[in-house]
């Protein structure tokens, strides 16, 4: 095998390349985004990021920076959405730990050839599929788990070999300061250094040229995105949101789906891409799940949930602002109390919802639960269709062919039965949307996968020459039936293998009786 | 009308009907029944396009097709089934698994080099995958457009595959439209458009683009066959071919000959005048053939430069000691003219591979492991094929598509099937167990954590090697041991029995 292995080889720097020329030549008129990527460039382009030691090595700081750096990080969280230690445990930092862990035991695994099925025509040959990191990538990360989803895709960007600007939401400011002040005290400063800004800071960044971009936000700012990547022929994942939809099924166990459905929609307050955004039940169910849910929210948040730790707040004053708006002709089962100083919005169900009240017309990202009634399964899933496809899709039923016909009929980035969120921490399971939720997806290898460039490989000798007339000019009638044959006959080499291995046994057998019968 | 062909392909998927197993299955052994039936009428349109030689058409086009479509139709019931993933802890009682969906409805802008490969191997893979499609030919290869035109609705069903003919405007006005996905396959100039075309509406896209393919000429190779298979990969379809080695790096001293074995390659392929021989192409339009003509103005031609626009035929040609800032090495040939660069070692080879963009394909001949192992380690490309070129693309299990400038995606095979899909992770649980769940419902305190954190990461199976190993030792073992008894009890039988 001739065991292609990315080795640690630093090529030579030229003397008068391009980098060099135009730093001295406009020094003075760059950018610091543009100074930011050209180093990583550069540091890439010495191959740095390539030898798996190197990879591993970083990982395992990343990982350190997570547990060593644990209280700052919290604080930053707190600040940011009024978050409890432990839920930035549980929804931030758990994850990224399992990831790195993940990354770290399988990296090698991931970045060896991949041997792949052989032709007639290449029997003789190696065939295999080599991943090799892209260059430089940029990482667009949001406010909403300012951890989780700007250090998850680094943590793949990373393993696969990649340099990777890191650019923080700047909504949620704590952590990004933080972030920008104690990363390159654990990862290499130029490799993958912190960028943080606002808009114009993130458009600068956007007119340089990166080898993939990684957004995760909203879809118009996704359209821009992509937009600008199509400049430079730039391949893009886009992690976005919409409206997911929640079925209950009238025979379900209201008692524990509403008691899932409650944690899923009012953790971090509603700010979850893939929260629940709307429920959809038959009108026979609706005041039993307005109760359960009522129920579930004392449970959790106690009957002042204002006062309670557990519970967030809306990130500022603008997505407050918004949020409330949304209440707007919609009638109130549950909560709806606020408080615009602490930017505090209570757990709100809202019941007899239409498809053409305010809040079905944007993704909510904020704790207000709308119920929309519908005649049955079949209401359902026209209301979905109707509709972009959604990041998520929620069907609560005991009934495993009426989930299996909501899969068949509808389409998402992902579905869950029975339960909401837990998709994304099943890290073997590709987290990503379809159509307007997004394109491309992560975790695990996945993500490994999208931030590489999965290279085919041919290998083969400079002997055999006589196999290859048949393609050679002048052509005739005879040389094409060969090279027919040759390239529509597929072997399947695991049955040959097979065969051949039972009749080694088979052999083996008869040999052993023959001597021992004697 | 390019509205209402894409009105009616969407409104016929909405319907259902691209997607049963069944459907699929019937379209594509249409298709293959297409290619077999009208395989004479291809050829023709290929002759007055491209001049392609009737043995060129099967060969580069046809056979490539087959073979996708019975592959599609063979394996279409495994892709498409749902594919388990590995749980933890968390989820041990659950289903998790994807499930490959349909996009919906995709659109294919073909090419004028291979003009039905290179738009019927994509709607190989977009039917397989349920989708719809809205095929859009090169109206450059203007016979085939014409006729691919004319057949297609007499084999597909007309609303889910409707072909939509014309030039930029038309093409312009599709791309306005909304799609689930964008296959393209041209220039870089033109893939930007698509993909900012597509940003509008958050359409992933599939660009099969180009670039300078190198082909690096290790000085200890067996020049003969590396000069011919270099011949060939080149002029075949006259150059234009986007994974032709685009251009030739070699020591100074092996220079000579590497153009004498070219040109007694050139004269056992296509004879001492490739005008009259029948195997060789012509160039596309005049527009190309100028463009050809203008890059090889200023350089002597080694080995043929003749031309004749009335033909817009062009020699197989072969330049020496071409400096790299030479026209010729600025822009992708796509023509039949093979500038020879001349590079001081291996290290000036891959200096000179990486200061340029990201190439469709990489050619390296060479007999020692050393050199390849490095070519492929310090450089970067679509793809590779190493001491032969071109013939990765035939290999559908491997995935083709370019990097960077060469574009993003890939296809061929299952890739085909996958590219035009959704992969939709489906987690189905029970409402049972939930006293297990308890531990990740507000208040939130250590313990609940922790436990969170040991049922989300002990993974069920051990997928690591050092288990494979061990795992299939112990099986051989076994059986062997097996295997060792049964022949025992059989002797033990045997020696009580007095037959013996």
């Amino acid at each position: 095998m001739l065991g292609v292995v990315l080795e640690s080889r630093s090529i030579q720097q030229y003397p008068v390349s391009l980098f060099y020329q135009s730093l001295t030549q406009c020094g003075s008129r760059m950018s610091r985004e543009q100074l930011v990527v050209e180093r990583a460039r550069r540091a890439f382009q010495t191959g740095m990021s390539k030898p798996l030691k190197f990879r591993v090595h970083q990982l395992k700081n990343l990982h350190r920076f997570i547990t060593e750096r644990r209280k700052d990080i919290a604080d930053a969280v707190n600040k940011d959405l009024n978050k409890t230690e432990h839920s930035t445990e549980l929804f931030e930092t758990l994850g990224l730990e399992g990831e790195i862990d993940v990354a770290v035991e399988r990296l090698a695994e991931w970045a060896a050839p991949r041997p792949v099925e052989k032709s007639l025509l290449t029997i003789l040959d190696e065939v295999y599929i080599q991943p090799e990191p892209l260059g430089v990538v940029l990482i667009i990360g949001a406010w909403n788990y300012p951890w989780a989803v700007t250090l998850q895709p680094l943590i793949a960007a990373i393993a696969a070999g990649n340099a990777a600007v890191v650019k923080p939401s700047e909504v949620s400011s704590h952590s990004a300061k933080v972030m920008e002040e104690l990363l390159s005290l654990y990862l290499d400063k130029e490799l993958y250094p912190v960028v943080c800004g606002g808009v114009s800071e993130t458009q600068e960044l956007l007119r340089q040229r990166f080898d993939h971009i990684f957004y995760t936000g909203n879809s118009t700012v996704g359209k821009l995105v992509m937009e600008a990547a199509a400049r430079h022929l730039t391949p893009v994942t886009l992690e976005l949101g919409g409206k997911s939809p929640c079925y209950i099924d009238k025979d379900v166990d209201l008692r524990v789906a509403c008691r899932r459905i409650t944690w899923g929609k009012f953790v971090n307050c509603g700010q979850t891409c893939i929260a629940p955004d709307y429920i959809l039940c038959e009108p026979s169910i609706q005041d039993r799940v307005v109760e359960e849910i009522r129920k579930c929210i004392m449970e959790f948040y106690t009957d002042d949930p204002k006062s309670f730790e557990d519970y967030g707040r809306i990130i500022n004053q603008r997505h407050f602002q918004r949020v409330m708006s949304l209440l707007e002709g919609s009638t109130v089962a549950i909560g709806g109390d606020s408080d615009q100083s602490q930017c505090y919005i209570g757990p709100t169900v809202l019941k007899d919802v239409t498809g053409g009240s305010k809040v079905m017309q944007e993704e909510i990202f904020g704790p207000l639960l709308p119920i929309v009634t519908v005649s049955g399964v079949d209401e359902a899933i026209q209301f979905i269709n109707e509709r972009e496809k959604p990041l998520a899709l929620y069907v609560f039923s005991p009934d495993n062919k009426l989930i299996r016909r909501v899969i068949a009929e509808t389409s998402s980035g992902a579905l869950v039965a029975n339960d909401c969120l837990v998709h994304f921490t099943v890290s073997a399971l590709p987290f990503g949307g379809v159509g307007n939720s997004g394109m491309g997806r992560y975790h695990s290898q996945h993500g490994f996968d999208q931030l590489s460039h999965l290279r085919a490989c041919l290998i083969k000798k400079l002997n055999l020459e006589d196999a290859n007339a048949m393609r050679y000019p002048p052509h005739t009638a005879k040389k094409l039936g060969w090279a027919r044959f040759f390239l529509l006959k597929r072997v399947n080499l695991r049955r040959l293998r097979r065969m051949a291995l039972l009749a080694l046994f088979s052999a083996m057998a008869a040999f052993i009786v023959q001597r021992f019968l004697r | 009308m390019e509205k209402q062909a894409v009105q009616r392909a969407r409104e016929a998927f909405l319907a259902g009907r691209s997607r049963p197993l069944e459907f699929r299955v019937q379209q594509l052994k249409s298709l293959q029944r297409m290619i077999t039936d009208r395989q004479g009428e291809i050829a023709t349109a290929l002759k007055q396009d491209i001049n392609r030689s009737q043995y060129d058409t099967p060969l580069f086009e046809l056979i490539g097709l087959e073979n996708e479509i019975s592959l599609a139709v063979s394996k279409l019931a495994q892709w498409a089934a749902p594919r388990p993933v590995e749980r933890n802890l968390l989820t041990i009682s659950d289903q998790a698994y994807i499930q490959s969906e349909p996009l919906g409805v995709v659109l294919i802008i073909g090419a004028w080099n291979y003009p039905w490969a290179l738009t019927l191997q994509p709607l190989v893979g977009a039917i397989a995958a349920g989708n719809a499609a809205v095929v859009k030919p090169s109206e450059l290869s203007e016979y085939s457009a014409s006729l691919l035109k004319a057949l297609l609705p007499r084999y597909l069903d007309q609303e889910l595959y409707p072909v939509v003919c014309g030039g930029v405007s038309e093409t312009q006005e599709l791309l306005r439209q909304r799609f689930d996905h964008v296959f393209y396959t041209g220039n870089s100039t033109v893939g930007k458009l698509v993909m900012e075309a597509a940003a509008r509406h958050l359409t992933p896209v599939t660009l099969e683009l180009g670039g300078k393919s190198p082909c690096y000429i290790d000085k200890d190779v067996d020049l003969r066959v590396a000069c011919r298979r270099i011949t060939w990969g080149k002029f075949v379809n006259c150059g234009q071919t986007c994974i032709a080695p685009d251009y030739i790096l070699c020591e100074p001293s092996i220079q000579n000959r590497v153009v004498e074995g070219i040109r007694q390659t050139l004269l056992e392929f296509y004879g001492p005048d490739p005008k009259s021989s029948p195997d060789y192409g012509r160039i596309i339009n005049q527009r190309h053939f100028n463009r050809l003509m203008t890059l090889l103005e200023g350089y002597t031609a080694t080995v043929g430069g003749q031309s004749d626009s009335s033909q817009r035929y062009i020699a197989p040609t072969v330049v020496k000691d071409v400096p790299p800032q030479a026209r010729l090495m600025q822009e992708e040939i796509f023509g039949p003219l093979l500038p020879i660069v001349t590079v001081s070692d291996i290290d000036d080879a891959i200096h000179f591979i990486n200061e340029r963009e990201k190439p469709l394909a990489l050619y390296v001949f060479s007999s020692n492991k050393k050199v390849i192992k490095r070519m492929l380690a310090e450089t970067t490309s679509g793809g590779v094929t190493v001491n032969d070129v071109i013939m990765h693309y035939t290999l559908n299990s491997l995935p083709f598509g370019g990097v960077g400038q060469s574009g993003t995606g890939r296809y061929h095979g299952k890739h085909t099937f996958d590219q035009f899909s959704h992969h939709r992770a489906c987690l189905v649980k029970s409402l049972g167990m939930e006293e297990v769940h308890m531990v990740r419902y507000p208040p939130q305190n250590r313990q609940k954590v922790r436990r969170v954190r040991l049922a989300m990461r002990t993974s069920l199976v051990d997928f690591s090697k050092g288990t494979y190993i061990w795992a299939v030792t112990a099986s051989i073992v076994a059986l062997g041991l097996l295997v060792a008894l049964t022949v025992i009890l059989i002797i033990t039988a045997g020696v009580s029995c007095t037959c013996l």
